[in-house]
C-alpha cells in the first residue's frame, strides 16, 4: 500500500529507533515500525525528543482488532520538519489486552486512547482517566471487536463480495454511458412489469 | 463577613443551546468558579465505524455526511482521496478544482455557524447569528443546485465528483464571492468594536502553543495559537498547490484570536475560490473506475483540512469490497482534550465561550 505524502519511511526510523533504545523495535517495513508493546512509552518519547524525528503531535491513535491480537496504530508528525510517521504494537494477550498509556508523553492521546478502550477493550495502564467515553457504563462488550455478539450462523461484520457484482463481466466500470446500457435491461423489464399489470392487481 | 457554600455539581446539557449539540458538561462549582469539569458525550453515538465493516467503500460515503454534518463537503473529500490513494485512482482536474470550490464553499459555511454560535454565547444573542446565516444560506443553495442536498451532501466520488454543477451555479457563485468581503467587513464592523464581545473574548480560555500541540489540537483551535500548521499548505492536496492563500494565526491564543482566524480563513477561501474559478478547466468530472472496487490488503491514514481541523481517515483493507477497518479520527473530539485544563478554574460564562471557540460537532464527535 502507499504511505502518506509526507510519511517517513518505516525502516529509516525503525534504523534509529534501534541504535538509541536497542531492543524496542520488533519489526518495521515500508511504511510503519513495529515496537514492543511495553516499550510503547520509551519509543515515543524518544521519537518526541529526538531531533532528527521531532515527533511533537500525537495525530492519530486507534486500534485494529485481527482475530487473535490487537494492533494498535501510533501515527505522530513534526510540524516543523513537516513529516509523518507510523508506529505500531502489536497486543498478543486477546482476552485482557494491556498496553502503556502514551499520555505521559502526549495529552493528546487523552480522549483517543479513551476511545480505543471503549469500543476495542483495550486496556491502558496509567491512563489517568480510562473511562468509556461513547457507550455507556454498563454496555456488554466492546463493539469494535471482530467477536463482538456473534451473531447466528458466526456472522461476523466484512462483506465477502460486492452487491449485484457480475462476475463474468468483471471490468463493468461505473460511468453513465454504462449504466445506461447495463441499467436497460432492467428497466426494459420493469417497464414490462408495469404496462403487464392490470388495474386493481398486484400492490 | 464571608460567605461560603458547599460546592455544588451543575449539569448543563445534553439539551442547552451553549452546548451546540447533544453535549452534556457536569461541572462541580464553588460559587462562581469550576472546580472540576467533566464532559459526557456519546449522545449521538451510531456505531459508524462498526457499520463502515459492512459497506463498499463508496457507499460509506454518505456516513461522512453525517459525522461532521457542518462540512459534509470535507467529510466527504476526506475519504474519497484516502481511498483514492489507497487504490491509485485518480480524479480529473476538473473534478479537483470543483472539490476545493465545494470544500472552501463549506469553510465558509461552517465558519459562519462557529463564529455566529459562539457570539450568541458571548451575549450577543440571535441576531449576529443570523447575518452569518445569511451567507450560509446562499451557500446551501449552491449546494442544493448541484448535489439536490443542502446538509448531506454525499458529493464528492471515488474519482471524481457526482455532478458538474449546473448554468445557473456559477453566476450566482460569482455574486456571492463579489459580496463576501463586503460582508466580512459588516461583521468586523459590528462586533470589533463592541465592547461587551472584547471583554467576553479577550484573554479568555487561552491555550499556549506547546500544550495546543502537545494535546493534538488542530484547525482554527491549533492556529489560534500562533502555531501557523494548515494541511492544505503542509501536505496539498486536491490542486491547492496552485493557489496563492495565507495561513491566519492568532497571537495570544484565546477564544478571540480563534474567532479572528475563522474571520480571516473566510476571507481566504474566497480567494481560493475566485483563483480556482478562473483556473477551471473544461473536462469531464468524474473518472471510469471500477464498479467492484477492492483494495490491496495494506492500509492507509489520509488527512485533510477540515474547518475543524484534520479529520483523517485510517482505512485498512483485506482485499474484500468493505474495510476491514474504518476509523475517523475526528478533529472536534480531539480538539477538547484540553477543555478540562481550559475550564477548571474559570467563571462559568468563561468556559462555554471557551468551548464556543473549539467549534464542535456532536456528529462528529459520537460517530
Amino acid at each position: 500500500m502507499a504511505r502518506g505524502p509526507r510519511q517517513l519511511t518505516g525502516t529509516v526510523v525503525a534504523q534509529a529507533l534501534g541504535a538509541a533504545l536497542p531492543g524496542v523495535v520488533t519489526a518495521s517495513n515500508d511504511e510503519w515500525v513495529e515496537v514492543a508493546p511495553d516499550r510503547v512509552e520509551d519509543a515515543l518519547r524518544w521519537l518526541h525528543d529526538s531531533d532528527q524525528f521531532d515527533a511533537a503531535q500525537l495525530s492519530n491513535l486507534t486500534a485494529v482488532d485481527r482475530y487473535d491480537r490487537f494492533e494498535v496504530v501510533y501515527h505522530l508528525q513534526s510540524l516543523d520538519l513537516n513529516h509523518q510517521i507510523a508506529l505500531k504494537a502489536i497486543v498478543t494477550d486477546h482476552e485482557d489486552p494491556v498496553l502503556p498509556s502514551a499520555y505521559p508523553v502526549y495529552k493528546g492521546a487523552l480522549l483517543q486512547e479513551r476511545e480505543v478502550f471503549d469500543l476495542m477493550g483495550i486496556r491502558f495502564a496509567n491512563h489517568p482517566d480510562l473511562r468509556r467515553i461513547l457507550l455507556w457504563e454498563g454496555f456488554p462488550g466492546h463493539p469494535l471487536r471482530k467477536d463482538w455478539m456473534g451473531m447466528v450462523g458466526g456472522h461476523t461484520s466484512g462483506l465477502r463480495g460486492f452487491p449485484f457484482e457480475n462476475k463474468e463481466a468483471p471490468d463493468r466500470i461505473m460511468n453513465a454511458g454504462n449504466l445506461v446500457e447495463h441499467g436497460e435491461s432492467l428497466s426494459a423489464q420493469t417497464r414490462r412489469n408495469v404496462e403487464g399489470a392490470q388495474p386493481g392487481q398486484g400492490h | 463577613m464571608t460567605t461560603s457554600a458547599e460546592p455544588f455539581v451543575l449539569n448543563i446539557g445534553p439539551q442547552h443551546p451553549s452546548t451546540h449539540g447533544v453535549f452534556r458538561l457536569r461541572v462541580v462549582m464553588d460559587g462562581e468558579i469550576i472546580r472540576d469539569l467533566d464532559m459526557i458525550v456519546g449522545y449521538l453515538h451510531r456505531s459508524m465505524e462498526k457499520l463502515a465493516e459492512e459497506r463498499t467503500y463508496t457507499q460509506n460515503i454518505p456516513f461522512t455526511d453525517r459525522a461532521d454534518y457542518l462540512a459534509a463537503m470535507t467529510g466527504n473529500l476526506g475519504l474519497a482521496i484516502a481511498v483514492e490513494r489507497m487504490t491509485g485512482v485518480e480524479a480529473p482536474d476538473r473534478a479537483e478544482y470543483l472539490r476545493v470550490i465545494f470544500a472552501e464553499l463549506q469553510r465558509i459555511a461552517s465558519h459562519a455557524m462557529a463564529n455566529g454560535t459562539l457570539i450568541s454565547d458571548a451575549g450577543a444573542w440571535q441576531t449576529p447569528l443570523l447575518y452569518m446565516f445569511r451567507e450560509r444560506e446562499k451557500i446551501l443553495d449552491l449546494f442544493e443546485m448541484t448535489c439536490g442536498a443542502r446538509l448531506t451532501t454525499n458529493y464528492m466520488r471515488i474519482g471524481g465528483v457526482s455532478f458538474e454543477p449546473p448554468a445557473e451555479f456559477w453566476p450566482a457563485l460569482q455574486e456571492l464571492m463579489d459580496e463576501m468581503p463586503e460582508r466580512t467587513d459588516e461583521y468586523a464592523s459590528l462586533l470589533l468594536d463592541n465592547e461587551i464581545f472584547l471583554a467576553r473574548t479577550r484573554n479568555v480560555g487561552i491555550i499556549t502553543p506547546e500544550d495546543a500541540i502537545n494535546g493534538s489540537l488542530s484547525g482554527p483551535a491549533l492556529r489560534g495559537s500562533g502555531v501557523p500548521w494548515d494541511l492544505r499548505k503542509a501536505e496539498p492536496y486536491c490542486v491547492y498547490d496552485r493557489f496563492d492563500f495565507d495561513v491566519p494565526v492568532g497571537t495570544v491564543g484565546d477564544v478571540y484570536d480563534r474567532f479572528m482566524v475563522r474571520m480571516e480563513e473566510v476571507k481566504q477561501s474566497v480567494r481560493i475560490i475566485k483563483q480556482a474559478v478562473e483556473q477551471i478547466p473544461p473536462g469531464p468530472h468524474k473518472n471510469d473506475i471500477p464498479l467492484a472496487l477492492r483494495p490491496e490488503p495494506g492500509e492507509i491514514y489520509s488527512r485533510v483540512e477540515s474547518p475543524r481541523g484534520e479529520i483523517g481517515f485510517y482505512l485498512v483493507s483485506d482485499g474484500t469490497p468493505a474495510p476491514y477497518r474504518f476509523h475517523l479520527r475526528s478533529p472536534a473530539l480531539i480538539n477538547l482534550t484540553l477543555l478540562r485544563e481550559l475550564g477548571v478554574g474559570s467563571s462559568l460564562p468563561d468556559a462555554v465561550v471557551t468551548l464556543g471557540s473549539i467549534d464542535i460537532v456532536l456528529g462528529e464527535i459520537d460517530r
